[in-house]
């Protein structure tokens, strides 16, 4: 299963995925999708350094399944962190 | 309500100006995330899962209208046109941008609000009777005390570094409405045998992973001496509560650990030093506080028994509200008006800023100016004529605020769960919104009668369901949100943990599993006792079979 | 490591053996409480000036009979978020009356600094590239505060009614 790194930004907090170019996208769709052990060591070194310099808080490594071209967290929490609220949902658009 | 004088704002300004350096320090390197978050958390400010949430003080669950006005343009300013009131009568936005906090704080200190040690390893928010000054069932009001103790925590010195979060009720009336029995700290005002009014002083009742009941440190603790007592406690929870598991570095475990009498002798030691110095409270300074909660210019008015029998014999709805949600003031002629938060399918404790500014419209025409917050997630207007009853109704019903459900079964309480918090298991919204739209008919509601049902998201308990007469927790099974239903607790002054009804049942069982074990009440129940006197009678066998069938139960 | 004390950035004159296998045979010296404990007398009899540092579950009720030879009482913060020694401070002020130096070691950063100068800290191993500036930015962040501490200095309730 390919796996995506995410984060919090620091200064905003917004959800932010390691896209390519080691920038940060707020879109699950814009993020690096990772498919082999040694490129996800390799990013998350890449993410750490991002912490240490203050850019982004806690990065993770998370799964992520693909349908229909589409992908989605495989876990609950991070479909909730990638997605929004389960509820509410009319305050999910800024 | 209590206002800032010159030494109070000064105060405030010098902290909101500490944090914002605190801030330019983190997003300038200089602090790392380790170094700064016991920090922000000291300022009300979590990181969640989709970004900041900043907890700000409702103290003792007291508001005023220009306040909720202020809270309304925040919501709109800086987060996204609502807020969220919890079950410590604080109010929560969540999706803060750390950059513009010093900013927040800067318009919250304008209108007198903090977010001082919402969070944070430390003495949080004072919590109180959301009727206070106000219930006719009340002995002393205890708000100055709440007032009290908030200033005396603010930026302690010695305690802004406990082993972990220290939580502080008080209640000025022997039917307990701030769940005194579950805090670090509860304080019961009553008389002693000579007819002054102090405190029963409990320690170590607490919720989370292992919850506890409060047990009496002092019977009767004299006013004077409040700070300096509670001084003694914190100083030997500091020293001695447990620091090497987070899970176990609340005061209830040192407590439950060394048992209440040594705790008791080690506080007193310490007491015996320092009770007549410093801290001792004068009488000035009592009065001062006091003063700014003298009960209102009151017109002299009479019960308007008369007109309100007319009014609710004409208009049914109105009959259930008064029934539901009007509770009685000392004051004759006027009344207590709750406002519920719990429409159907509405998220617990969540308000719109249109609706808070709607509220502290209606505050300023039929209630004084003021809003009281309950650790209920509902509002409370304390000051309303009753001739204005019907009027207010009216107003508050086209806002959704008049659900005549207090204290019934949709009158739930419910932290914001994994849909918002990153501590969480499970989602709890939900949940509630289910079970409340399964239980909308009216009628039903009033009949099934007295209804406590707590929903937590994770074993925190922010959502108290250890006290609710039905509690719903949230866990992870393998990555399903599964739900454990517990029977019989009670928050109250007959407070009681309540018991594990059965295996976790998956979201779409559990508004079913609520509705079985209502009808079960509804038939075993006598006369007219509540849900929670039949579970004290009857115990848990007839609602588990109910629940889970006859087939016994692997654990 | 240098100290900030009495305002001013001061090297330590005191030697800190606590940590050490062996006390160095003269000069002024801080020791741990299990080498005050073995070493007592000889500690004692050497005459010079004594310090004495504490971990952060040592509180002071375990050596207070000793204070009147201890010139510095080091207090340690093993992590700045271990509020223990706060308490220590307090108590070694308020109830045991020391007079000497109460010294703040370990991880001690700016932004706890003033709680510490609050509960009875006069010396301060500061982690920091600019330990006096640090010093300097805490002791200027409030001007006003609630509850009696170690400090002594009065309150807001005390002003309040003074006024009056």
């Amino acid at each position: 299963m390919p796996q995506m790194i995410i984060a919090n930004r620091l200064r905003d907090g917004a959800v932010v995925f390691l896209a390519p170019g080691e920038a940060w996208e707020p879109s699950i769709a814009a993020g690096a999708l990772i498919d082999d052990a040694a490129e996800a060591t390799r990013l998350m070194a890449v993410a750490k350094r991002h912490e240490e310099e203050c850019q982004v808080i806690d990065p993770q490594l998370i799964e992520v399944e693909i349908a229909d071209g589409a992908r989605r967290p495989t876990a609950i929490r991070e479909a909730i962190r990638a997605f929004g609220p389960t509820v509410r949902t009319d305050l999910t658009e800024v | 309500m209590y206002r800032y004088d010159e030494f109070d704002a000064r105060f405030v300004k010098e902290r909101v100006a500490q944090f914002r350096r605190q801030v330019k320090r983190r997003l300038g390197g200089e602090l790392t995330e380790d170094q700064f978050r016991p920090l922000r958390l000291m300022n009300g400010l979590y990181l969640q899962l989709h970004a900041y949430m900043l907890r700000i003080n409702v103290p003792y669950g007291t508001l005023s209208s220009k306040q909720m006005r202020k809270f309304a343009y925040l919501a709109r300013t800086y987060d996204r046109n609502y807020g969220h009131f919890t079950t410590r009568q604080n109010l929560q936005f969540n999706w803060i941008k750390l950059e513009q906090v010093p900013d927040i704080l800067e318009h919250l200190a304008e209108v007198e609000v903090t977010s001082i040690q919402s969070s944070g390893n430390c003495v949080r928010n004072i919590t109180s009777d959301q009727y206070a000054g106000r219930a006719k069932d009340e002995l002393a009001d205890p708000r100055v005390y709440c007032e009290l103790l908030r200033q005396y925590s603010f930026l302690h010195p010695e305690f802004s570094y406990l082993p972990r979060k220290f939580k502080i009720a008080v209640t000025g009336s022997p039917n307990d409405r701030a769940a005194v029995a579950v805090h670090d700290i509860g304080l019961r005002m009553h008389e002693n045998e000579q007819g002054e009014v102090g405190f029963e002083v409990l320690v170590g009742g607490g919720l989370g992973r292992t919850p506890y009941i409060g047990q009496t440190i002092r019977k009767w603790l004299a006013p004077q001496h409040l700070l300096s007592y509670v001084e003694s406690i914190l100083r030997v929870y500091n020293v001695h509560g447990r620091r090497d598991n987070i899970h176990k570095a609340r005061i209830k475990i040192i407590v439950n650990q060394m048992g209440i009498d040594k705790y008791r002798a080690l506080v007193d030691e310490d007491w015996e030093y320092t009770k007549d110095g410093a801290l001792r409270v004068p009488e000035e300074e009592i009065a001062r506080i006091n003063a700014y909660f003298a009960p209102p210019q009151y017109e002299q008015l009479a019960d308007e028994t008369e007109l309100l029998a007319k009014l609710r014999a004409g208009d049914r709805a109105f009959d259930r509200w008064v029934r539901g949600n009007v509770v009685e003031h000392k004051v004759p002629g006027y009344a207590i008006v709750n406002l519920s938060l719990k429409a159907p399918g509405k998220a617990p404790g969540d308000i719109t800023a249109d609706k808070m500014d709607a509220v502290a419209d209606l505050a300023d025409r039929y209630s004084m100016g003021e809003i009281r917050v309950s650790h209920r997630q509902n509002l409370v207007f304390v000051d309303v004529k009753q001739s204005e009853l019907y009027e207010l109704w009216h107003k508050l019903a086209a806002l959704e605020l008049a659900t005549p459900n207090l204290g019934l079964l949709s009158d739930i309480i419910c932290c914001p769960g994994l849909d918002f918090c990153a501590l969480a298991n499970a989602r709890s919204i939900p949940i509630a919104q289910d079970i409340s739209r399964a239980f909308t008919d009216l009628d039903e509601l009033q009949k099934i009668g007295q209804f406590t049902i707590n929903i937590s998201g994770c074993m925190n308990a922010c959502g108290h369901h250890h006290v609710g007469h039905i509690g719903i927790l949230g866990v992870d099974k393998r990555g399903q949100e599964f739900f454990q239903l517990t029977l019989g607790g009670s928050s109250d002054q007959h407070a009681s943990l309540g018991d594990r009804l059965g295996p976790g049942l998956p979201q779409a069982g559990v508004p079913a599993a609520i509705r079985k074990i209502v009808d079960t009440y509804l038939v075993i129940r006598e006369h007219d006792e509540r849900f929670l006197d039949t579970y004290r009678r009857v115990g848990i066998e007839p609602f588990k079979t109910a629940v889970y069938g006859d087939e016994s139960q692997a654990a | 490591m240098a100290l900030v004390k009495n305002g001013e950035l001061v090297a330590s004159s005191f030697v800190d053996a606590s940590g050490a296998e062996t006390i160095p045979p003269s000069g002024p010296v801080i020791v741990g409480l299990d080498q005050w404990k073995a070493h007592r007398e000889a500690l004692i009899a050497r005459g010079t000036p004594l310090g004495i540092r504490l971990r952060s579950d040592q509180p002071p009720d375990l050596y207070a009979e000793d204070l009147p030879h201890f010139a510095v009482v080091a207090l340690e913060f093993p992590k700045f978020r271990d509020g223990r020694a706060y308490s220590y401070a307090r108590l070694l002020r308020e109830r045991y009356k020391y007079k000497g130096e109460v010294r703040a070691v370990g991880e001690v950063l700016l932004e706890q600094l003033f709680f510490m100068l609050r509960t009875g800290f006069d010396a301060f191993e500061i982690e920091s590239a600019d330990p006096l500036g640090d010093y300097r930015t805490a002791l200027g962040d409030f001007s006003v505060w609630y509850q009696p501490a170690a400090d002594g200095r009065p309150t807001a309730m005390q002003l309040r009614h003074a006024k009056r």
